[in-house]
């Protein structure tokens, strides 16, 4: 009896344990992502020779915790001829699809542990799983909302993710081919030795993999931009063409859980390619002053810096027509990425190097 | 507890943590803010007119062409995968074997690339 009801409170403490750290991590991805979308419009706007926004508490810090209050105190409108449960689920589906990822991304690793939520060993397959099925939210938003902007918006939007997820894949199998594990940890780890080490110097950048495999790096930063419908390839919500694509109809907080998704989804991939190609937490050089950083402050310099590179692609790169889009994705990113997983496997093979 | 659930098990929890920030976010405007729909603000976005028939209307059926190679290539990938982690262990046989897979695929590709299921015009 003491025994039962002792695993009780062991299970009742873990349980609560987990809740307090998904909730951390959560809150804390919220409020990251709040700055992130101002450093977005700052950025913005400082190449367009603007200001950006600038009224809402020191240097306009506090705008997008304003912009949330705005948006719950709007009027939440649904339009007559919209499905309006499935209407309601959509944005829904795309904000926890798109929050869900996170449980598997690890912010750190030292002597207190692995620093995630579930350290899966197919890791970076229930990724790619939760990240696809971001594309169901746009789906059921365009179909349930039964107007034409929105239905246009939800077809491109579709084929255009999942045309650009099949080259996102592929980059992925090259890593793994460097890696031999579906672990994200085993991931960051595996770029502590790479070529840099191999002729001697300390671990240093040049053992990450954006190094040995460059124009995989290139080709999933692209591929990435596509898949989270950032500009250049907003084709989803091109304003001069389908007005916003598939987010029309929506308003208050449905449409803001929209926003969300995405930025969450974006903020993802960036992560992503932090732990994929820029060696997750470890240090630039493993040296004294530079080793002593925690990882997680490594970790999140990266993150924010793949978001700039977001940022200003955004700024300064303008938009594709729907057919270059799609020749992009099936005709150049397709067969390069096919052919890099031949080579990457070939020259592992040849030279004995696989891990 | 066994190892597998305890991989899992936060995952359910992360998830159900998710959804209840979404949802308080999804109910919040309809607790909070006002609610006063009228037919003009409820009709669906168009040029000022009703719609003469229903949005769901006929699609180009390339949309199809895209999720049907789509999905023969996302099962590439997934087949990949398990591959590309026992690299090693494999050898040479595991080697070419996915060699001749992915020539096979590749055979595919170029049949539908010169079919012209790529073009968009």
């Amino acid at each position: 009896m003491s025994d039962w009801t002792a695993n009780i409170w062991e299970y009742a403490l873990w349980l609560a344990a987990t809740v307090g750290l998904s909730l951390a991590l959560l809150v804390g991805l919220l409020i990251i992502i709040a700055f992130l979308l101002l450093m977005d419009r700052k950025v913005w706007a400082a190449v367009q020779l603007r200001r950006g926004p600038n009224v809402v508490g020191p240097f306009g810090l506090l705008q997008s915790f304003a912009d949330l209050l705005k948006f719950v105190l709007k009027e939440p409108v649904i339009p007559a001829g919209a499905d309006k449960g499935v209407f309601l689920l959509a944005p829904l589906v795309t904000a926890v699809c798109a929050l869900a990822a996170w449980a598997v991304i690890p912010l750190d690793e030292n002597s207190w542990g692995r620093w995630v939520i579930s350290d899966l060993n197919v890791g970076i397959l229930y990724l790619l799983a939760i990240s696809s099925l971001g594309v169901y939210g746009v789906i059921m938003g365009g179909w349930a909302s039964n107007s034409k902007y929105p239905f246009m918006g939800a077809l491109r939007s579709a084929a255009q993710m999942v045309s650009y997820e099949v080259s996102i894949g592929l980059v992925i199998i090259t890593v793994l081919l460097c890696v031999g594990s579906l672990n994200m940890t085993a991931i960051v780890d595996a770029q502590r030795l790479g070529p840099g080490t191999m002729v001697g110097l300390p671990g240093s950048i040049f053992d990450w993999h954006w190094f040995a495999l460059f124009p995989m790096f290139v080709v999933f930063f692209i591929s990435a931009l596509a898949e989270t419908n950032r500009p250049p390839f907003d084709l989803v919500e091109a304003e001069s063409e389908l007005v916003a694509g598939f987010m029309v109809e929506y308003a208050s907080t449905p449409y803001l859980l929209f926003m969300l998704g995405e930025y969450v989804a974006i903020v993802t991939m960036c992560a992503l390619s932090a732990i994929l190609f820029l060696g997750g937490w470890l240090p630039p050089l493993d040296i004294w002053p530079l080793n002593a950083v925690p990882g997680i402050v490594w970790f999140l310099l990266k993150v924010v810096f793949m978001f700039f590179m977001f940022a200003m692609v955004k700024a300064m790169v303008p938009r594709y027509r729907y057919d270059q889009l799609m020749r992009l994705g099936w005709k150049v990113f397709l067969p390069l990425s096919l052919i890099a997983v031949v080579v990457v496997a070939g020259f592992l093979h040849a030279f004995d190097l696989a891990p | 507890m066994n190892e597998l659930l305890m991989g899992y098990l936060p995952l359910v929890v992360f998830i159900g943590v998710a959804l209840a920030i979404g949802a308080g976010l999804m109910v919040a405007p309809f607790l909070l803010a006002v609610n006063n729909p009228d037919p003009e603000k409820v009709s669906a976005y168009e040029c000022g007119f009703n719609a003469f028939d229903d949005a769901r209307m006929k699609f180009d059926v390339r949309f199809y062409l895209v999720s049907l190679l789509f999905i023969i290539f996302d099962l590439e990938i997934a087949f990949l995968f398990p591959w590309a982690v026992a690299f090693k262990e494999i050898g040479a046989f595991g080697f070419w074997s996915m060699m001749v897979f992915l020539g096979v695929l590749t055979i595919g590709f170029i049949y539908e690339w010169r079919k012209g299921a790529l073009e968009w015009d």
